[in-house]
């Protein structure tokens, strides 16, 4: 018989590594040069990173389960972040924008960055804002946001192909990183980070290939993770070599499967997240404190 | 490995007697490769060419049938390492474990919960496959009479687990009909194993303490002739076993190593102690590479995400899933509800009547055939352009379950709505949102 050596692949490139936040908290994402969890034929310096999503307003119509958590807190974003920090043990935030959403309260750019500022005073955490997916307005709201927390390393999102000149630019100026959107496709990725590139550090590009919930696309996601993984370490694509974020707490917890019930749909949010990190995600966006501590026990 | 027109060649009688059709044996050599003839076309061939040829066209990884009748699955038979390169073929097979000592009254509850977890989604019905009955101590009667209750009475596959050779062999004679999976050949009985799933014609499990030395132990079953294999490389511990699956997927693909290419079982069961996570660490072996996942229990709210899990990872990724076209009832609509038009892409399918459902506003949902195109794409590609929405709402039979004549289209489709007008005068065609998390606002806005 002859000897059975495993098939290993080695790797010589690295996806980028992005640090986010700043002082002793600030976090690293990516930096492999593997796939998921292939600790036996690469390095990976970093596990994914996981961020508890928060709101600048009251949410309307989430669902109890998932409310239940932040009933107390819902009304005072600065309580709220706390609270995920402190009592569910988060070591990232995302903020949402939502008081910004033209389709809403359609309140100033000024407003969304005056309470971005005191959130991310108020918490030594490192914070990803999310502005109203909205790209005219975004391109006012996380300009603002950039200069209002001039130096705080915070990561803006969504950058899209209308709108990540202005906020790329503004978020250079006040050292922040960016999240560059596109919907699904890995050429759109490409075109996009090739365009930010001729001006901005790679280093500070987060991929977000847009995310579906459990039963509701998963499948493409986690195709379009794999594919771009594949381009970035296999053909080693320097474009393709950020790390990725997925944002798909809302999504599960819209889902009839999750609403109806509490333990599905922590399971829904957990197993989604899970499938996305095996396909090559280096950051999470969750909505439930239960959904975030499964998953840091399956990856730390 | 699949072999080239030229190896082919090599194999053939090279006389060109053309007598398969074709001018002569290379040209036939050539059609062999690319799937455009098949090999007893030839008269000629010699039983050796033939079962090198046989050998060199199975699959890298054995697809493997347990059980038998409508309800016999199969795993294995994958030939990527990623969906996204072809797509996956045989879906991870599901089961939960019992443990031969069970109470003959606790054996009826948990057959009648378990048959009952069942999930309709897009025309398919979800279901597990699998009961994993363990021989817990070593009692052949008792194992016996669970296994032929298990056949008898439910629909689940079996797995038989026990290494002790008496026990098995009376396992077998309960329910052997039903083609049970053997679990687990090792080491130490495999030639008695390897007798029993000959002579009973079985699927047989071989278990090592790791991947290498599963090795010998396959081959020694090849050798005797045994082809339908699962394999397990004994690894408990999550970032082994994950790192087990990766490298077993890869050596029976990449190397054409046989003695691996065989689908795996995996046990989140003995992996953790509480059902969240152990429903985690079975996801990750949906994802990746697991052939069969035996779990400690079934119940509805991890089983259902694992189900839903399995058929996104398993789905086609060149053939979009669809729902039919029709007529669909959303909180039992009347005469005065709203209608709505839509595609009939699942995604698109299930996210707006999630919507509608979510409003609580009673409606009436049509699904128009669009090839399992979105909205926007739909639109853009002419599947779902005026005058066919106008024909099919016409044909549809709506016209007899309403009294108002409004038909709401989706936002991104706006440009049709004037033909759709056209093709049903006495109609208002209203531009819905162009979102499915706006629905609930419109329709309450109405």
């Amino acid at each position: 018989m002859m000897k059975y050596e495993p098939p290993l692949e080695k790797i010589s490139v690295n996806i980028r590594e992005t640090v986010v936040g700043h002082g002793e908290k600030a976090l690293k994402i990516g930096g492999e040069n593997t796939l998921p969890f292939h600790f036996f034929e690469g390095s990976l310096p970093n596990p994914p990173g996981l961020a508890l999503e928060i709101l600048d307003t009251e949410p309307e119509n989430w669902a109890p389960s998932v409310l239940e958590p932040f009933e107390d807190v819902v009304s005072d974003p600065v309580k709220w972040a706390k609270k995920c920090v402190e009592v569910f043990g988060a070591e990232m935030l995302c903020l949402r924008l939502l008081s910004a959403d033209p389709m809403g309260k359609n309140g100033s750019a000024e407003e969304a960055a005056e309470i971005t500022k005191i959130v991310a005073d108020a918490v030594d955490v490192p914070l990803i804002v999310w502005g109203t997916d909205m790209e005219e307005k975004d391109a006012q709201v996380l300009t603002q946001v950039a200069r209002a927390c001039s130096g705080k390393n915070l990561l803006l999102a969504p950058l899209v192909k209308g709108n990540y000149e202005e906020i790329a630019k503004a978020a250079m100026e006040h050292g922040h990183a960016i999240v560059a959107q596109a919907s699904m496709d890995a050429n759109l990725t490409k075109e996009l980070n090739i365009a930010l590139c001729k001006f901005f550090p790679p280093e500070k590009i987060v991929i977000d290939p847009t995310a579906s919930a459990l039963g509701y696309g998963l499948e493409y996601t986690f195709s379009i993770i794999e594919e771009i993984k594949q381009f970035g370490l296999a053909d080693k694509d320097k474009m393709m070599q950020m790390p990725i974020l997925c944002d798909f707490g809302g999504d599960c917890w819209r889902t009839k499967e999750a609403k109806e019930n509490r333990e599905q749909g922590i399971l829904w949010e957990a197993i989604t997240g899970i499938t996305f990190i095996l396909a090559g995600a280096n950051l999470l966006i969750l909505r439930h404190p239960e959904a975030l501590k499964l998953i840091k026990e399956m990856v730390v | 490995m699949a072999l080239t027109g030229i190896q082919i060649f090599k194999l053939l009688p090279k006389t060109n007697c053309k007598e398969c059709g074709v001018p002569t044996c290379l040209a036939f050599a050539m059609n062999l490769a690319s799937g455009k003839a098949e090999l007893d076309s030839c008269p000629y061939v010699s039983d050796e060419a033939r079962e090198k040829l046989a050998e060199a066209s199975a699959p890298p990884i054995r697809p493997v049938k347990i059980g038998k009748g409508v309800r016999a699955a199969t795993t294995g038979g994958e030939t990527v390492q990623y969906r996204h390169e072809k797509t996956f073929y045989n879906p991870v097979l599901l089961g939960a474990m019992l443990g031969s000592d069970i109470a003959e009254a606790d054996l009826e509850t948990k057959l009648k919960t378990w048959n009952a977890l069942q999930f309709e989604r897009v025309g398919l019905n979800l279901r597990p496959e699998l009961i994993a009955l363990k021989d817990v101590n070593g009692d052949k009667d008792a194992f016996a009479q669970v296994a032929k209750k298990i056949a008898g009475t439910s629909e689940f596959n079996l797995i038989l687990m026990t290494e002790n050779t008496e026990v098995m062999k009376a396992g077998i004679e309960a329910c052997g009909f039903k083609r049970p999976l053997m679990y687990a050949a090792t080491a130490e009985n495999i030639d008695a194993y390897a007798a029993l799933a000959k002579e009973n014609n079985l699927p047989v499990t071989v278990k090592a303490d790791s991947v290498e030395g599963l090795i010998p132990l396959s081959e020694k079953l090849s050798e005797m002739g045994l082809k339908d294999i699962v394999i397990d490389s004994g690894s408990r511990e999550i970032k082994q076993s994950h790192q087990d699956q990766v490298t077993i997927r890869r050596a029976a693909l990449k190397d054409g190593n046989r003695a691996l290419g065989f689908p795996t079982i995996t046990f989140p069961c003995e992996m953790s102690s509480n059902l969240d996570m152990e429903t985690l660490i079975a996801s990750t072996f949906v994802a990746k590479y697991g052939g069969i996942v035996v779990l400690s229990d079934f119940a509805g709210e991890s089983l259902f995400p694992l189900l839903l899990e399995r058929l996104n990872i398993f789905t086609d990724p060149q053939r979009p899933m669809t729902v039919t076209e029709g007529i669909y009832e959303i909180n039992n609509p009347d005469e005065n509800s709203p209608v709505m038009v839509t595609t009939n892409f699942a995604l698109t399918y299930f996210i707006v009547s999630g919507e509608i459902e979510g409003s609580r506003i009673p409606s009436w949902l049509l699904i128009k055939d669009s090839e399992g195109l979105s909205v926007m794409t739909a639109w853009a590609a002419g599947k779902f352009a005026g005058d066919d929405v106008g024909m099919f709402v016409k044909k549809s039979g709506i016209k007899d379950k309403v009294k108002q004549q409004e038909l709401i289209i989706p936002g991104y489709a706006a440009a049709i709505a004037g033909d759709v007008e056209e093709e049903l005068p006495g109609w208002t065609i209203t531009v819905g949102p162009r979102e499915a998390a706006h629905i609930p606002g419109f329709l309450k806005a109405k």
